[in-house]
């Protein structure tokens, strides 16, 4: 069977710079960072003390969980993912799915790194205590990694495939692309994808222990999160959430709902941790092979590509990365087309990363922009050699992207690198 | 404390279990948690933790094998409370 067309039908995001699409367009096209001092961290002696976590108002998650479901609730990423999930698939405008019948249709690929953290850790101190007892019924949905595709499952009525994935910081650039398959392949109609991390020093220590966190931003944090930017010092850890609605082509013409954009493929590949790559680095040859795979999976040519939004996580890789780019597209100079990193504003959201970024990258479609970068007026000059500087924008311009690669490489050496193009009927 | 006053505070607490479509004025003394009220076998452990918080007695295991109504709740809180 031919592969079947899916485009983008709903978005929702819960991000250090914007809780909700509104808040979220706002702050990306005026360059509002989500980095803020975080006085727990100073408490606990991290080296790094700032980072980026949503702000979510009191009455909030009202909205969102059932008096019942908000009893003991302790997992900051479920309560991002459910805000994104929901979001998103309002924004679709598809209903619930009724009492009696799940929408066998619709499923859900929801990925995480870690969740519940915060519930773990409550959770093993009353063990360690021998009051294992005390834990109560809601330990283990918020604890386990697919607890957030398990919730949104069964608050929306999902009937197919109901799962999450896990990948470092692929993972939501990942999700979006096996909910593509899915569809594609005719296993779905509509698949609601995203990804979710916690906020918190217990997400965050692992990698402020390893040094590589910049430490000279505590007091000036939105300055701290520089990619491409000459002097870059480590990347910024974030939290929150992104989610997308993934539907047939054919589905979403039927219901006559609202397409942001196409996605048009993609791939997924390792670098194996051989040649150059190791758990924390990448192997160039593998980057460049994923992306060049996903542009002929796209059925398109490299130089159709006009904007590139980037994993650049403002580390000394994003030189890097940038070659890789140049390599697999075979462009350079004026030639690049647009890059930009989001991460300048909200940091590394870990696992939440690829599909926060995804959803920024999908609405520059919607609003004829690319969004400008931060904290790199001093591009790095490895960065200068392969791009030309009108190709990195510093501020939000008007340009309506034809086909953009997103891009997101994780611990692990693992890629994805996925092709959305501008919907044409 | 009167038994009418502890079947109150049982109502309160039960009531953020209740499904959607099970009012609290449904509950009576003669409820079947599970089979009349729909709660889900699950929540039993956190009426009974939420029990245990409230009138600070403690349950155990052989009680909440015992606990299928809300009669069957009051009596164990009763006997609790009393040794």
């Amino acid at each position: 069977m031919n592969k079947r067309r899916v485009v983008i039908t709903g978005l929702g995001v819960c991000a250090p710079n914007g809780v909700g699409i509104a808040a979220f367009i706002e702050a990306l096209q005026q360059g509002k960072s989500g980095i803020r001092f975080q006085p727990k961290l100073k408490e606990l002696n991290f080296s790094c003390q700032i980072a980026g976590e949503p702000l979510l108002n009191d009455n909030l998650l009202q909205n969102y969980f059932t008096p019942l479901q908000l009893r003991g609730l302790n997992s900051s990423g479920l309560v991002y993912g459910v805000i994104a999930g929901k979001d998103a698939w309002n924004d679709a405008g598809l209903p619930i799915a009724e009492k009696e019948t799940p929408d066998w249709g619709s499923g859900i690929l929801f990925g995480t790194g870690i969740l519940g953290a915060d519930k773990f850790r409550e959770s093993i101190y009353q063990i360690d205590a021998k009051n294992v007892r005390r834990l109560g019924s809601g330990s283990v949905m918020q604890v386990m990694a697919s607890g957030i595709s398990a919730y949104l499952g069964g608050m929306l009525g999902c009937g197919n495939q109901v799962t999450t994935n896990s990948s470092a910081c692929t993972t939501g650039t990942e999700g979006v692309l096996m909910g593509y398959e899915r569809i594609a392949s005719g296993k779905a109609e509509r698949m609601l994808v995203g990804s979710c991390s916690d906020s918190g020093p217990y997400l965050w220590a692992g990698f402020d222990s390893m040094r590589i966190l910049p430490r000279a931003y505590n007091d000036n944090p939105t300055e701290a999160s520089r990619p491409m930017s000459a002097t870059a010092s480590g990347f910024i850890p974030g939290s929150g959430a992104g989610a997308l609605v993934l539907e047939s082509l054919e589905s979403a013409q039927q219901r006559g709902a609202k397409i942001y954009a196409e996605i048009l493929g993609g791939e997924v590949n390792s670098g194996g941790q051989r040649g150059e790559g190791s758990m924390t680095s990448p192997n160039s040859e593998a980057v460049v092979r994923c992306i060049k795979a996903a542009i002929e999976n796209s059925g398109i040519d490299a130089s159709q590509i006009d904007a590139i939004n980037g994993h650049l996580t403002a580390t000394s890789k994003d030189a890097l990365e940038i070659e890789n780019w140049s390599s697999a597209l075979g462009v350079s100079g004026l030639d690049f087309p647009y890059v930009n990193s989001f991460k300048g504003l909200f940091g590394h959201c870990l696992a939440a990363a690829g599909s926060v970024e995804c959803v920024g990258a999908i609405l520059q479609f919607h609003k004829g922009q690319v969004f400008g970068n931060v904290n790199c007026s001093d591009i790095d000059l490895g960065i200068v050699e392969k791009v030309h500087p009108s190709k990195i924008p510093q501020k939000t311009i008007l340009h309506a992207p034809r086909i953009l690669a997103k891009a997101s490489f994780g611990f692990g050496d693992v890629n994805a690198c996925v092709i959305f193009g501008a919907f044409n009927d | 404390m009167k038994q009418e006053e502890r079947y109150q505070i049982l109502r309160t607490i039960i009531k953020i279990y209740l499904p959607e479509d099970v009012s609290v004025d449904e509950i009576s003394p003669e409820s079947n948690f599970i089979n009349e009220l729909n709660i889900n076998s699950a929540n039993l452990v956190d009426i009974v933790l939420d029990v245990e918080d409230k009138f600070n007695i403690r349950l155990e295991n052989e009680d909440m094998e015992k606990m299928q109504t809300v009669n069957d709740a009051l009596a164990i809180i009763e006997r609790k409370l009393s040794e």
